[in-house]
């Protein structure tokens, strides 16, 4: 084999300079494979990636997503102005708590990132954005503040955990008792806040189950409780194929600046509606998308990845995240296509120098354990 | 885990098994496997394929990347192992039992010049610091 990339070499000058979690220790010690996710040292795998992806499917695991930065805004003029920034209208957050789904655009109607915004209350709301892309994000969000008193607030001295999978909810309660009863009616896609913790019935695996955020120093004693329960620790490779199946973007892959959420399979979280002014809002009106995100399932031998080229009837495409679906034991990708392309189509897919035939499907592949696509 | 001293093996890492009947097995290290993660797909070469010495010949996918395959010595494929390609993660359960394909070597010299156990442990622990 060659030197590849995959064949991560520990590098001592990048490694002191890479980011860590609270957690990192907890990691090696379960030996842990680290690698650099977007700056941070972070877990790949405990072991095996396709056990830990079983867990969650079946039982319940636990991620340390600490390198996502939760961002506090509060101020009078908080509601007013993520409703200028925000692709998806916070007018929706209606009850304390709530969650909403959005993409954070650029003035061309590009993706900058996407986000989940969950309202605390009065003019008080959490963002949590990617690692990769927090910084910019702040930037972005810091320089189009008006004059109005508002508070931009990253809040690092913040942990994450997502906990996850059918028996998650259960687990945690039983690692955390002290939540239950504020979290137990809580709904899909609502958080609830227990004393410094913040709890939401979030995640990005296509299961049930919670999206803990809470301090930093909290986070080892929370996650020993959690492993103590049989919470599997997963690491990112498992987050993956998991937000894949689920059919779920991850940023900078499936989409970024060059690209609409209508391309992106997202044009669900875009509040057209109302007269509401938001960057991006113009551009999108003015813009006809020509592609669009679809799911592929490999029907013959081998394993698509990112980046290689699609051949459909009305046009060329490309993959933007493929891999290997231990649900549906097959090879599955998220692909840009022709906007022609539809659900059933059969396309073909260059891998490693050959064509291979794939269905075409709207994700998600699987949810809540169940396999939606058609093999 | 400790390296089989009666194996042969390639910088690429590969081991290669010399059996009594003059052929030889073709596999991937622990170390590969390791490196690699969960083995998810294996594509051997066809049976009566002809291949030189570093010839691509080969695909190993895991989860998380796709790995060629180099001939260790030039020869002909004489047999693929099809539980391998049936069941992937026979690679990181038992990568020193998984063989993937079988040649039947052209240049036996080149067998000689690979790597004996120890040479190919120093390679490995460079690659992994």
């Amino acid at each position: 084999m060659p030197a590849s990339p995959f064949f991560y070499v520990w590098d001592p000058m990048t490694a002191a300079a890479l980011l860590h979690t609270p957690l990192a220790a907890a990691h090696r010690a379960l030996g842990a494979r680290m690698v650099d996710f977007a700056g941070w040292e972070m877990p790949l795998h405990y072991g095996s990636q396709i056990e830990e992806h079983r867990a969650v499917r079946r039982a319940a695991g636990v991620f340390d997503v600490s390198h996502m930065l939760a961002v506090d805004i509060t101020g009078d003029s908080a509601r007013a102005y993520l409703g200028r920034m925000l692709a998806n209208d916070v007018a929706k957050l209606k009850t304390p708590g709530q969650a909403l789904y959005s993409c954070l655009l650029n003035e061309a109607g590009g993706v900058l990132d996407d986000l989940i915004t969950y309202w605390r209350g009065d003019e008080h709301f959490r963002l949590v954005l990617n690692a990769g892309t927090a910084e910019r994000d702040c930037a972005w969000l810091e320089s189009h503040l008006e004059a109005a008193p508002l508070r931009i607030e990253p809040r690092r001295d913040l942990a994450i955990l997502a906990v996850q999978g059918p028996h998650a909810r259960e687990k945690t309660w039983g690692a955390i008792p002290a939540i239950r009863a504020a979290t137990a009616q809580l709904a899909q896609f609502q958080a609830a806040e227990v004393g410094a913790m913040f709890i939401g019935r979030t995640g990005y695996t296509g299961e049930d189950g919670f999206e803990i955020v809470l301090p930093r120093d909290d986070a080892a004693a929370v996650w020993g409780a959690l492993l103590a329960e049989g919470v599997a620790p997963a690491g990112l490779g498992a987050r993956d194929t998991l937000r894949l199946e689920a059919g779920m973007n991850l940023y900078g892959q499936d989409m970024d600046e060059t690209v609409t959420p209508e391309e992106s399979g997202l044009a669900w979280t875009v509040a057209l509606k109302e007269a509401r002014e938001f960057v991006g809002r113009r551009a999108l009106e003015a813009r006809t998308p020509t592609r669009r995100l679809l799911g592929l399932v490999l029907i013959d031998k081998g394993i698509m990845r990112g980046h290689q080229k699609v051949r459909c009837a009305a046009g060329e495409g490309e993959v933007t995240s493929g891999g290997f679906s231990p649900t549906l034991n097959r090879s599955i990708a998220l692909v840009r296509v022709p906007r022609a392309v539809a659900p059933d189509d059969e396309v073909e897919v260059e891998v490693r120098g050959n064509w291979l035939r794939a269905r075409v499907v709207k994700p998600p592949f699987v949810r809540h354990g169940k396999i939606l696509a058609r093999i | 885990m400790t390296t089989p001293k009666d194996l042969k093996y390639t910088k690429n890492h590969e081991w290669v098994k010399a059996e009594p009947d003059g052929t030889v097995m073709v596999g991937i290290t622990f170390h590969a496997q390791e490196q690699l993660g969960d083995v998810v797909f294996v594509q051997s070469p066809e049976v009566g394929r002809t291949l030189k010495q570093g010839e691509e010949c080969a695909v190993i996918e895991s989860v998380k990347a796709a790995a060629d395959i180099y001939a260790p010595v030039s020869g002909e494929v004489v047999a693929v192992n099809q539980e391998v390609a049936d069941q992937p993660e026979r690679v990181n359960q038992d990568p020193y039992a998984a063989w993937m394909f079988r040649l039947k070597p052209s240049a036996p010299g080149e067998l000689e010049a690979l790597l004996d156990a120890n040479g190919y442990e120093k390679i490995a622990a460079e690659d992994k610091h």
